[in-house]
């Protein structure tokens, strides 16, 4: 029997039981279709984390206080780090292009009609070059107000259309803890992270304002550092680090009491908790295949019995036994491929809905398409092994005078 | 006397000497449980090509057990079968399947076909499992259908058909291979016997074209129209013998409407 008769033979004993057979595919279309659409926001996500790498600042290193022992225990530092940390790195590094000082805080900032919650970072004029960021209205806070400790702010594009709707506010005062701050412009929109977080849910002033007026103390919280190009991020790293050693004065056998990332590494574990989090549903969408599997085995035994009789007619009349074990097996992967279209169907459609519907972006890859449509078909071969087996098995005259 | 010496001779001229079917001493045990059930307690018969046989006995005398072997669908316990002087014994599962595709045509009792399928599906599909081409197969399933009278219900599904149409049905299926022999097991059991006249007269049809025909039946009248009848009983062959007076289907036909108009009257 040639093969395109062999599937037609599949398809007419599908078609038959048509409920049956949808619901026997239910698993592999459930399976499938969330393996392509959790591969698809999977990828998605990576690749959002990477233009956010290109977007948060290019070859920008964090350094945070507090370090890290060789056992893995974090220690306390000793001394904060301080701003004249960050101008030493400057001074000292030829590597290093720029580098500002942040301060942060959480606090909820007013106009005379509103009032918006945000966070305010203290932070130098290189804060834009560092980050990679220009203004969308009027310009950044300048040296002098800086220099001065001026109540000059910058406002993140979300704090302005909260506080001030489309219009351009810069030039109006806005009140952070009760203090008036001039606004001197407005930051491009930079989006959300993968992590959910809003970029431009935030107000940037000069830190020694910060400093004075709001924390009133010298400590700051990390520095970002601007490095020239990729190729000298790690020379960077170990000339700012005797640095700050240095300025902090560290024996040589004395841990570290600072942290230097760059931001690659940050993205990298953003990456691997992704990838953690799709491979989980990936398995547990590989589980719906396998116990689609099972569904197909159950009806595929329970149709050898009900046709038990039609099995020795087709074997009196001619049927080798491989006849009758492809045919069953034939029947089974059919179910499971078609099961796997329609789950790729609805894959496809649930991915593009993802993408409407959220900020997420999806990109559902040839390769993912292949890999699940093998799966599936891989899924009717090892499940309708066992019942075409025992079809092909069956004695021809019990098998006939079965009832 | 005469007539069965005549008949005789008219079967000789028709054979070609070797045996088609050649039995020796076939047994077949069952196991139930702890007792062995002897199915069949040495069969040794030969078979010409272009007889009829007509095989008789009581119910549970062996006859389905023996035509399973004949059919390549059972093994024997013990003993040897020859078919075409080839050892069936010592071929393969597939072999097996090969002969019962190319040089066996069954009828069942039941008719077995495959319901739901139309009637020339049905006869289509011996065909299919011989690897023809799709209007090869029509071609010769719409052949067989005609040999039985039943061309113009080829796309009649089995429910639709009446028993002897679908016992037609089946018989066109065996023969569509064009095969050597015919096995058919009680083919009439279900029919009524107006029916069962109409069946036997294909047979005997198709028999006259040289096709052999070996058919079980416990019925008497219906060994009739056989050349040849073989009488079981618990699993041994204890007559073989010419019939006599072969039945002619045409006037036992007008023989049961004559007494089913005396009946209505
Ligand atoms: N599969 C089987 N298992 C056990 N006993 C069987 C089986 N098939 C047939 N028999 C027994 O073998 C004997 C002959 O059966 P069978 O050939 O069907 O007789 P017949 O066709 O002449 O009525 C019977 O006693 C029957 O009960
Ligand atoms: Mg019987």
């Amino acid at each position: 029997m040639n093969y395109m008769n062999i599937l037609k033979v599949a398809y007419n004993a599908l078609k038959r039981n048509k409920m049956r057979s949808a619901l026997t595919m239910l698993g592999i279309v459930i399976g499938v279709g969330s393996i392509i659409a959790m591969t698809g926001v999977g990828a998605g996500a990576q690749q959002e984390i990477d233009n956010q790498t290109a977007a948060f600042g290019t070859n920008m290193i964090t350094i945070r206080p507090g370090g890290v022992t060789a056992g893995g225990i974090r220690i306390r530092s000793l001394t904060e780090l301080s701003a004249s940390d960050g101008d030493a790195i400057l001074r000292d590094c030829d590597l290093v292009t720029a580098q500002t000082p942040v301060i942060r805080v959480v606090t909820s900032v007013t106009t005379s009609e509103r009032n918006w919650g945000s966070q305010i970072y203290g932070v130098n004029t290189s804060f834009t070059t560092v980050r990679n960021w220009g203004l969308k209205y009027g310009s950044m806070f300048t040296d002098q107000d800086y220099r001065s400790g001026n109540k000059m702010c910058v406002l993140g594009s979300t704090v302005a259309s909260n506080l001030f709707g489309p219009y351009d506010p810069t030039g109006e005062i806005v009140r952070i803890q009760n203090i008036p701050f001039r606004i001197a412009g407005v930051l491009e929109s930079k989006g959300q992270l993968a992590s959910g977080q809003d970029q431009d849910d935030m107000i940037i002033i000069p830190y020694t304002t910060f400093q004075k007026r709001i924390i009133g103390n010298q400590d700051i919280d990390y520095i970002y550092v601007s490095v020239r190009t990729s190729q000298d991020m790690a020379a960077a790293i170990q000339e700012i680090r005797q640095i700050i050693r240095t300025a902090h004065r560290i024996p040589d056998y004395g841990d570290d009491d600072f942290q230097i990332k760059t931001q690659d590494q940050v993205n990298e574990i953003a990456k691997s908790i992704s990838k953690t989090v799709s491979l989980l549903m990936i398995i547990v969408a590989s589980i719906s295949l396998v116990v689609g599997g099972i569904g197909i085995m159950n009806i595929m035994l329970v149709s050898v019995t009900e046709r038990t009789r039609e099995i020795g007619i087709r074997m009196a009349i001619g049927a080798t036994e491989q006849d009758i074990l492809l045919q069953f097996l034939v029947e089974a992967i059919v179910l499971s491929l078609m099961g796997g279209l329609i789950g790729l169907t609805l894959g496809i459609i649930t991915g593009q809905m993802v993408e409407t519907f959220t900020s997420w972006s999806v990109s559902i890859s040839a390769s993912s398409i292949f890999i699940s449509m093998g799966f599936a078909a891989a899924i009717g071969i090892f499940f309708g092994f066992y019942p075409a087996r025992k079809a092909a098995s069956l004695n021809p005259i019990e098998a006939l005078r079965y009832e | 006397m005469s007539m069965q010496t005549e008949l005789h001779t008219g079967i000789e001229t028709r054979l070609d000497g070797s045996a088609l079917i050649s039995a020796k001493n076939l047994k077949k045990t069952y196991r139930m449980g702890d007792v062995d059930v002897h199915a069949l307690r040495g069969v040794s018969l030969d078979i010409r090509s272009g007889e009829f046989v007509a095989i008789m006995g009581a119910s549970g005398s062996g006859k389905s057990t023996f035509m399973n072997i004949l059919g390549c669908l059972d093994a024997p316990s013990s003993g040897e079968y020859f078919l075409d002087g080839i050892s069936v014994a010592h071929m393969t599962k597939k072999e097996q399947a090969r002969i019962r595709s190319r040089k066996i045509g069954f009828v069942f009792q039941g008719f077995n076909l495959l319901s739901r399928t139309s009637a020339l599906e049905n006869v289509e599909l011996p065909l299919l499992y011989q690897g023809l081409a799709s209007n090869r197969r029509r071609e010769l399933a719409l052949e067989a259908l005609h040999a039985v009278g039943l061309d113009k219900r080829f796309d009649h599904k089995p429910n639709e058909l009446s028993g002897g149409q679908q016992q037609r049905v089946a018989i066109a299926r065996a023969l569509a291979t064009h095969p050597s022999m015919i096995l058919a097991d009680e083919p009439t059991g279900n029919l009524d016997s107006k029916t069962s006249i109409e069946i036997m007269a294909i047979f005997q049809k198709l028999n006259s074209k040289g096709i052999t025909i070996i058919l079980v039946t416990h019925e008497n009248d219906i060994a009739q129209y056989g050349l040849r009848n073989v009488v079981f009983r618990d699993g041994r062959i204890i007559k073989d013998f010419m019939v006599e007076t072969r039945l002619n289907p045409e006037e036992e036909m007008k023989r049961v409407l004559a007494t089913s108009i005396v009946d209505n009257a």
